[in-house]
């Protein structure tokens, strides 16, 4: 086989589908919905998964966030005007796990709080951090400026401040330069570095990350000084007060493998020193595993359907060829008669399946291409065309046009040629 | 006339089965066709004169007997050494001329030569010289559809000279044509014979068989006589 003959087959296919230009359109129709949905399909699939995975992954896949929350059954609990909620974890929980579990790399306790902060004329509501200067390995950032606190400025107990780009952007309506001193609720601080600030979608696709952009950071030891362990709230016109030392835990373990083991071991110890369970535990590892799975499963079912689409496509090709095979019967029987041998009327007829299998593949991309772009525009969801679902529509269409053309092409070379050319 | 052999049958038999009935289409035929010959091959319909055009065409093959091509046995060949000896060795005029609809008149002539793998200038210079031969060089765009019977009819004769072949098979070339048209293709025929083209020729008519150098009657699928008419050829 040349490739002379190819280019042949190529432009005489061409040309026999262009004299039923119609009934070669709508015979790649189903080509054309099929590779379409394909990769419409596909680009949705990543769309969605693609937020929660990053978010997850943000979480970091060694870690373990124990979180506080309030208990279910003590929300009605508080009595009277200055009634104490007290619950969630405490110091002495943080100490025991770093005693106890031996597979914990690095582990920071975390102190939470809203607050209101005033830099020249500029009051800005920020979320105050308070924690070691290992909270800075744990969590993913970058540094954009000055640096973040360290071990001295704890035992100096040091009114030092990190800020989020975000707020230097809006406290300090300037970036790029700190050693300016805040007032945060009634202390000053000093601003010895700038970070890069943590998603702004906070919590959107059900993952929480431990920074947000509206975050201060401040020594853990200072903020327990300065802010204390009760936060008043109001809530509905009542004054709820609460005391929690700790808001959040991060432990990190040395290797996935650890996840898993340890958090089954902070969670029986939990359990042993609380009498409710006022702390919620999330691993971002099983998360990831699981948002993979809901992927995979949500790229098959949707895959499924879109194979049974080109499925119907490439039925609808083979039905036309079998057509064109019986009325080109005569035509068969001429090449035939003056030479052709068998494998070259299959070429024939193959090249010209495929050709209609291609083309339309190639329109279904553009329809691929075309509807995830409506669907961002119109519903705002996102979605990512890949590159690899293009590639893989396309050799699925040129598969399914081998697959449904060598049929109707092998029965065209088996006709008989004295037969063929006796038809009609 | 050379003694140069083309086509030799050596009691060539076709039979065709039809559930446990048996069709003997050929039955033990013997001759020879001598290189610049012209055959006429005659006899009442359905005497086998079409099953002997198709065995010479090697279009289908003998139950049993022998069929030489310039002197090689080519009774068991496959089916793409018989497909490989049609497009080099062979020509085919049909009584319904057998053009591609949806080629043009060039595309049509240039047909073998593209299975040849003619490079596209050689095979595009070789279809305008036949198509000039045959008196068509100002139709090489058309259409069959948009030439008459007696022009298609030339078109397939310079499609079956494409190949320069050692015999060309005609099956009622006449059939389909007015009487004036089809003596005008008959006088091809004999032109393309004069200069030195073995001819065999499905016909009923007297008067066409009568301008042939042989005449091959057959009937219920056995030879019944073979004319010689001497005068033909040097
Ligand atoms: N494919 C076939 N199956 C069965 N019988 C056939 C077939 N082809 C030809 N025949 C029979 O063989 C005989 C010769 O046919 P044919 O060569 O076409 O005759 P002619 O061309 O002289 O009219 C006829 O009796 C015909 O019915
Ligand atoms: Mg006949």
């Amino acid at each position: 086989m040349q490739l002379t003959e190819i280019i042949r087959n190529v432009r005489l296919g061409i040309k026999d589908l262009m004299i039923h230009g119609l009934r070669s359109l709508l015979t790649m129709l189903g080509m054309v919905f099929g590779v379409g949905s394909v990769v419409a399909m596909l680009s949705v699939g990543e769309g969605a998964g693609k937020e929660a995975l990053e978010q997850i992954q943000k979480l970091g896949s060694n870690n373990i966030i124990i979180d506080s929350v309030k208990p279910v059954e003590q929300a009605s609990s508080s009595k009277g005007r200055f009634a104490l909620d007290l619950y969630g974890l405490r110091y002495k929980d943080f100490e025991r796990m770093v005693q106890a579990i031996a597979d914990i790399k690095s582990a920071v306790p975390v102190k939470i709080t809203r607050e209101k902060a005033y830099y020249a004329d500029n009051v800005l509501e920020v979320r105050v951090v308070g924690s070691t200067p290992d909270w800075f390995q744990l969590v993913d950032h970058n540094v954009l400026s000055g640096r973040v606190f360290q071990a001295s400025d704890m035992s100096n107990r040091a009114n030092v401040v990190v800020v989020t780009e975000n707020v230097a952007r809006k406290l300090l309506t300037f970036s790029g330069e700190q050693r300016s001193n805040i007032r945060i609720g009634s202390n000053f601080f000093e601003v010895v570095g700038i970070i890069s600030s943590g998603d702004a979608k906070d919590g959107d696709g059900g993952v929480q990350t431990p920074d947000s952009p509206l975050d201060v950071y401040i020594p853990i030891n200072v903020m327990r000084e300065r802010f204390g362990d009760i936060a008043v709230r109001k809530v509905s016109g009542a004054t709820i007060r609460e005391k929690v030392e700790l808001q959040q835990v991060i432990v990190q373990v040395n290797a996935k493998e650890q996840v898993e083991s340890s958090a089954l071991a902070i969670e029986t110890m939990l359990a042993n020193f609380h009498d409710k369970k006022d702390y919620t535990m999330r691993v971002p590892l099983a998360l990831l595993r699981q948002a993979e799975a809901t992927k995979r499963t949500f790229n098959i079912v949707l895959g499924s359907i879109a194979g049974i689409s080109l499925l119907v496509g490439g039925i609808g090709i083979m039905n036309i060829m079998l057509a064109t095979v019986t009325e080109r019967t005569r035509e068969i029987g001429i090449r035939r008669a003056i030479g052709a041998r068998r494998g070259q009327i299959i070429l024939q007829f193959l090249i010209e399946t495929v050709l209609l299998s291609m083309f339309g593949g190639i329109i279904g991309i553009f329809l691929g291409l075309l509807i995830p772009f409506l669907i961002t525009y119109f519903a705002d969801l996102e979605t990512i065309v890949t590159w690899y679902s293009i590639v893989f529509s396309f050799g699925i269409s040129l598969t399914v046009g081998v697959i449904f053309g060598l049929y109707p092409a092998v029965r065209a070379a088996n006709l008989n040629p004295i037969e063929a050319l006796r038809h009609e | 006339m050379s003694k140069n052999p083309i086509i030799r049958l050596e009691n060539a038999t076709k039979t065709h089965t039809l559930g446990s009935e048996e069709v003997h289409a050929l039955d033990g035929i013997n001759f020879t066709m001598e290189q610049g010959s012209f055959w006429a091959i005659m006899g009442p319909s359905g005497s086998g004169k079409s099953t002997t055009l198709n065995i010479l065409g090697c279009l289908d093959h003998l139950t049993s007997g022998k069929y030489f091509l310039k002197e090689e046995d080519i009774s068991q060949l496959n089916d793409d050494e018989l497909s490989e000896i049609r497009l080099s060795h062979l020509g085919f005029i049909f009584q319904s001329f057998n053009l591609i609809p949806q080629l043009t008149v060039q595309e049509n002539i240039e047909l073998p030569l593209y299975y040849l793998n003619w490079q596209p200038n050689a095979y595009a210079k070789r279809a305008r010289d036949l198509a000039d031969l045959v008196g068509l060089a100002d139709r090489l765009n058309h259409r069959p559809n948009e030439l008459s019977g007696g022009q298609r009819q030339r078109v397939a004769i310079a499609r079956s000279l494409a190949n320069d072949p050692y015999i060309i098979l005609a099956d009622e070339p006449t059939g389909n044509l007015d009487s004036a048209n089809g003596e005008q293709i008959l006088q091809l025929i004999i032109d393309l014979n004069k200069n030195g083209k073995t001819i065999a020729m499905v016909t009923h008519d007297p008067d066409i068989a009568a301008h042939a150098s042989h005449q091959l009657h057959i009937r219920d699928g056995k030879i019944d006589r073979i004319e010689c008419r001497e005068s033909k050829g040097e």
